[in-house]
């Protein structure tokens, strides 16, 4: 028998460094500054120089732009599911959205990819927030289910009526004038995207209403807030940055098609939350940056990488359900030690 | 009464499947009273709270508000007009610290346009704004607690915060659901005169109580519920020497005897 198991307990602490930046004197010293910022440099610098490390091998490039998308729809889930309340499985209606809008704009008005991701982005936003603004009242899990429904019907929609070039989709869409263009547009997005929502979640007093949507809605109701404005408000926030990565993703295989409904585009993010870490928002980039790159290596297994998926997601909700990023976060923040009782 | 009630409620009724929680209710409330509501329990006194707030749509009857009619509108928009409700159970983000609780009710558009309880019109920085009203009901800011989160507040700050919420809006009218309930006496005793000093400001109160030593300290005018009616209605005497107020509170003479 351990005696010693029972007379002691581990115990978390802030490191002493942690401690130190807390306030304005992290400014003080060099050591302080870069505790600070090297999570922060190594995230935004790595994504950047990604392309350029990865140049000998144009297929894994072509990879970071896929990544791309699907970290703009994962901070999308994540912001609304977490912030918002609303869990969203629209995914592939946002995708599927933007790039027929930017499709349709490029082929029959012929607009240059400058003009079609811009306005595919808001005018797709704001197609997903009206259509979805009867389901606003829903919580949880019938938000859910409902949200799952609009990619499937607009795929069957589309194949039913002939919709767009029908099952054959709207082919002859113009690439992007250089491939930098493409990657860095979508790098650039993605950090734009995780930066900007966490400042406006965590020091705009707007932040503080989606968090009281989530966690309160009938408070917010009894303090004189429209709460449907603010779900709307984040359906838009979430669905643009879906378009944003449909209209993209026309470009990058010059074709919309009913195969930009797909589910993984629903499901891929989610699952990329739950590795990464949700409520973070960064988590879920780095759940991508993981799920992305095994599913392409698993691409000659065909259906079997559903199998690896389930796999994946069932050991991280079993043994980390907090995810990477708080993990990480928590060993870079604080230490551990046992301690006598 | 020369004076025009501020909140008319005209034959509300209400029933959920085939319970009947409020049946034909009558009731009005005039500027600057305090009017206490009691009965047992399931007797509807917080669906009445609810059908005047647009939480729960009225089957029959009217909702009239400074003269306007508000029967199931939405409650954010009962809230906007200056009708505001604190809850049974507290609904604090628990997350959160407990000024920045406040930032979302000073948010709203009726905050913006009154600036929050004593703002003058005007809203300041909001941070601000949150802890003077926090500490005008009793956060002492010495002691650091409206920068404690919600959830390690105890319940007498929780109920404060409830009506902290309310203030925050500047309301004409707060419907307290049960301020006393899970309170210690000594919590109790400090709430008392927080109630008075609304009504000094010339904020309407209409408080649902089960405390009825404290109720009716402060209440002008009683009302007493049974089963969805009213029974009785006046002074805290005269209800309590009401027959029928005695039969629902203690049961009927009568009835003890045929069961005996």
């Amino acid at each position: 028998m351990s005696a010693e198991h029972r007379d002691r307990r581990k115990e978390r602490l802030d490191r002493g460094i942690k401690v130190r930046t807390d306030g304005v004197y992290a400014i003080s010293s060099w050591k302080e500054i870069t505790y600070l910022l090297a999570p922060r440099v190594l995230l935004i610098g790595g994504l950047l120089l990604a392309p350029l490390i990865l140049s000998p091998f144009p297929y894994w490039q072509r990879v970071i732009s896929i990544i791309a998308i699907y970290a703009l729809l994962a901070i999308g889930f994540d912001f609304l599911a977490n912030f918002v309340g609303l869990v969203s499985l629209g995914g592939g209606f946002y995708i599927g959205v933007g790039a027929y809008i930017a499709a349709l704009l490029n082929s029959e008005l012929g607009l240059p990819p400058m003009w079609t991701i811009p306005a595919a982005t808001f005018f797709g936003a704001g197609i997903c927030t009206a259509l979805f603004l009867p389901c606003l009242p829903l919580r949880g899990v019938y938000f859910a289910i409902v949200s799952l429904m609009y990619p499937l019907l607009a795929a069957r929609l589309i194949e039913a009526f002939d919709l767009f070039g029908g099952t054959d989709g709207i082919l002859g869409v113009s690439g992007f004038s250089s491939p930098w263009t493409e990657r860095y547009l979508l790098i650039t997005s993605v950090l734009v995207a995780a930066f900007a929502l966490r400042r406006l979640i965590n020091a705009a007093d707007v932040g503080l209403v989606f968090r009281g949507v989530k966690d309160n809605d009938q408070a917010v109701r009894a303090s004189g807030i429209n709460i449907t404005t603010y779900k709307a408000l984040g359906v838009f926030i979430a669905s643009a940055l879906g378009c944003l990565g449909g209209a993209c993703l026309s470009h990058i295989y010059m074709w919309a098609g009913l195969s930009q409904f797909a589910l993984d585009f629903s499901i891929i993010p989610i699952a990329a939350t739950v590795v990464g870490g949700g409520g973070t928002l960064i988590g879920p980039v780095l759940g991508c940056l993981i799920l992305v790159p095994i599913s392409e290596v698993l691409r000659d297994f065909g259906t079997l990488r559903i199998a690896v998926y389930a796999i994946i997601l069932t050991g991280f909700i079993v043994f980390k359900s907090e995810g990477i990023m708080l993990y990480a976060t928590r060993k870079y923040q604080q230490f551990e030690r046992w301690v006598e009782i | 009464m020369t004076r025009e009630p501020i909140l008319q409620v005209k034959g509300i009724s209400k029933s959920f499947g085939g319970v009947l929680a409020l049946s034909a209710m009558d009731l009005e409330v005039y500027p600057g009273d305090i009017l206490g509501i009691i009965g047992p329990n399931g007797s509807g006194k917080t669906t009445l709270v609810n059908v005047i707030t647009g939480f729960v749509t009225a089957d029959r009857g009217n909702v009239i508000f400074k003269g306007k009619d508000i029967t199931n509108w939405k409650p954010h928009k009962i809230a906007d007009m200056g009708l505001t409700r604190t809850f049974q159970v507290m609904r604090p983000y628990f997350s959160l610290p407990a000024f920045k609780n406040l930032i979302v009710p000073l948010f709203s558009p009726r905050a913006r346009r009154t600036g929050g309880w004593r703002g003058g019109g005007k809203l300041g920085s909001r941070d601000t704004v949150a802890v003077d009203i926090l500490e005008e009901i009793g956060f002492e800011r010495d002691s650091y607690v409206p920068y404690k989160t919600a959830s390690s507040l105890p319940t007498g700050y929780l109920k404060r915060l409830e009506l902290a919420r309310c203030l925050a809006l500047r309301p004409d009218i707060i419907l307290c659901d049960e301020v006393f309930s899970g309170l210690s006496m000594s919590e109790m005793a400090s709430m008392v005169p927080l109630m008075e000093r609304l009504q000094m400001e010339g904020i309407t109160l209409v408080m649902v109580e089960h405390r009825l030593r404290e109720l009716f300290r402060l209440a002008n005018r009683v009302m007493v519920l049974n089963f969805g009616c009213k029974i009785a209605e006046g002074t805290s005497d005269e209800v309590m020497e009401h027959k029928e107020v005695k039969e629902a509170y203690f049961g009927s003479e009568e009835g003890v005897a045929g069961y005996v």
